[in-house]
């Protein structure tokens, strides 16, 4: 049980960030709804892409495509078995479904639905989901902190996590390109532009260092690598040269990239992401480093292995380590 | 080529009388399986395989083809045995059942055998991939069936009724499945574990065509899947088939604790010779 709450406070009072809550920063360059706009594009030239969702249409972007193409949506109601087993078999009929619902419910109500009759089965069905990690403030039943670790677990899964509307956009459709089924992370609504800075392109299955820095890697997906980007900048202030390599795929992981990155002698060598730091990118660049005899000094950033906390992102964010200056002021004190 | 219907064809006892004798020579391979279940639904196999649906048995992937989506993924000794008969499986496989490196593996799997839509096992899987084969098929136009088999136990199962909800919401007049009651699962009579009844009532107030026979009255099974197949109503329709494990063996039809049984080595002859003499007499 929590003590009780003290009302009196110097600090603005946050409200909770519930569902729908933008991850993005005061101020900073969005675009509207990445995933929807890039799908209706896609299913302009594949007449086999077809939207499924489990009552979170409008809360996963997939509305938009609904209205584009009505009779390619199929609303399940609330039913994620149902929706990842019709998925299954409309994918052995030859679609290519586009199936959406927060990631809690993918990785944890369905996950058997998920693993025996779309990754067993090998089908092609692209699994979409929202709210990954810390995202929400709503608590536990809405904060997806496990779901990398349970897909990457699963074989014949594909498993993405994008950074940024750039990225989402682009990774459309490279996972359409790609026969098989996948997991990909969603940011939805006023999704953060960053990347395109960078002249970044997404490439499935490809690791892309977004800067270079001799004092410290940061090896990082998601919603980290735009947090990292962020610490690197405020670190090179105080003369602190910090690389950051976006990792968007988890799995099949780039070793390649990341073995010749986390090699480069001398660097300080931080695993960054918006999941538990059990079973997800940091324990399994961990793993990939111990197997191939390359031994930085090595720190993870990412969620303790504890329900988390409701209330607002901002706070949360700073409280479990994964906001810009919390990732900045860390990283100050490892090296 | 024509499609394989054998509508009105004579002799589907005596199909069914095969795929009971190919299962019994499976479980004799294994020395064990699920064989009281293969014996009560090879009546419901022999209708489906050899009256009610089509296919061709050299094309086991043929885009016209009706789809058989085995929910109960144990049955698999009971469906290898129907897809033998059909001619979709060659009958010398019979002896590699169970055994490494086989095509007929004890739970049914799809990437294992011709003719296996969907993989099992994991119950109450099945209904909702029909949905989406389902939906699928309408989508395309095609008037191919969807045939799912699932037992009464899978009625415990939320997502079973995840997916009568939707089969019935998108009207899917394409999907015939059938639940076998033969009132047995693992841990006891499946209405002493989760009560189902009253199953009819139930299914129709979820908006399904609905009928109630005794699964082992093969005049009764034909007549149900007919009715199914050309009713008029845009609804899901159902066959709930009453069964009697181990049926036409009467030693196994007695034999109680019948969810996996074990039979003595002497006594799978046993079991082929009573099978061949009820089926003489």
């Amino acid at each position: 049980m929590k003590t009780a709450h003290k009302t009196v406070s110097d600090k603005p009072r946050l409200t909770t960030s519930a569902m729908i809550a933008s991850i993005a920063a005061e101020g900073q360059k969005t675009k509207a709804a990445p995933f929807g706009h890039a799908l209706v594009e896609l299913a302009r030239t594949r007449s086999e892409v077809i939207g499924m969702t489990a009552d979170l249409g409008k809360y996963t972007d997939l509305h938009i495509f609904g209205k584009e193409f009505p009779d390619r949506y199929y609303q399940m109601g609330m039913a994620e078995q149902l929706l990842f087993g019709a998925a299954s078999g409309l994918a052995a009929e030859g679609f290519m479904p586009f199936a959406t619902t927060y990631a809690v419910f993918a990785s944890r109500r369905a996950y058997d639905f998920i693993h025996q009759t779309i990754a067993e089965e090998n089908r092609n069905v692209k699994i979409v989901c929202a709210l990954p990690g810390l995202t929400s403030g709503y608590g536990p039943s809405h904060q997806a902190t496990e779901d990398l670790a349970l897909f990457r677990a699963m074989p014949n899964m594909t498993v993405i996590d994008p950074c940024d509307a750039h990225e989402i956009e682009q990774a459309v459709p490279a996972i359409a390109a790609h026969h098989g089924p996948v997991y990909m992370r969603l940011l939805r609504g006023q999704v953060p532009l960053v990347l395109d800075e960078y002249g970044y392109k997404f490439e499935l299955g490809k690791a892309k260092l977004i800067r270079d820095g001799k004092c410290a890697l940061i090896i990082s997906s998601g919603l980290l690598t735009m947090r990292a980007l962020e610490a690197a900048k405020t670190l090179a202030d105080d003369h602190v040269d910090v690389a950051v390599l976006h990792v968007p795929t988890i799995k099949p992981l780039d070793a390649e990239t990341i073995l010749r990155e986390a090699g480069r002698s001398g660097r300080l060598v931080v695993v960054a992401e918006n999941h538990t730091v059990i079973g997800g990118l940091g324990e399994a660049v961990a793993g990939l480093l111990m197997r191939s005899g390359i031994h930085p000094t090595f720190r993870q950033i990412g969620l303790p292995d504890e329900f988390l906390d409701a209330g607002a992102l901002p706070t949360l964010h700073d409280q479990y380590g994964i906001s810009a200056s919390a990732v900045a002021k860390q990283i100050k004190g490892w090296l | 080529m024509e499609t394989k219907t054998l509508a009105n064809a004579p002799g589907i006892a005596e199909r069914a009388y095969h795929i009971r004798r190919n299962a019994l020579r499976m479980g004799e391979v294994q020395g064990q399986g699920y064989i009281a279940q293969a014996l009560d639904i090879a009546d419901v196999l022999a209708a489906a395989y050899f009256h009610a649906m089509r296919y061709r048995p050299e094309n086991p992937a043929w885009e016209g083809r009706d789809r058989f989506l085995l929910s109960n993924g144990h049955y698999a000794i009971a469906l290898y045995a129907a897809l033998i008969e059909a001619g979709i499986v060659p009958e010398a496989e019979l002896e590699t059942y169970g055994f490494d490196e086989s095509r007929l593996p004890m739970s049914g799997m799809a990437a294992y055998t011709p003719g296996m839509e969907m993989s099992g096992g994991s119950l109450g899987l099945g209904l909702s991939i029909a949905v989406g084969r389902a939906l699928g098929l309408k989508r395309k136009g095609s008037d191919a069936r969807v045939y799912t088999l699932f037992s009464d136990g899978e009625l415990d199962e939320g997502s079973v009724w995840e997916a009568i909800m939707s089969a019935s919401h998108f009207k899917l007049d394409n999907l015939i499945a059938i639940v076998d009651v033969n009132n047995q699962q693992a841990d006891g009579p499946s209405t002493q574990m989760l009560a189902f009844e009253p199953l009819v009532d139930k299914l129709k107030a979820f908006g399904w065509f609905v009928q109630r026979v005794d699964g082992n009255d093969l005049d009764a099974v034909v007549a149900a899947f007919d009715a199914a197949k050309y009713h008029a109503e845009p609804k899901p329709r159902i066959i709930v088939a009453d069964t009697l494990m181990g049926k036409g063996v009467s030693f196994l039809e007695r034999r109680e604790k019948n969810h996996f049984i074990r039979v003595e080595q002497h006594e799978w002859q046993l079991a082929i010779k009573a099978l061949d003499s009820g089926r003489q007499a």
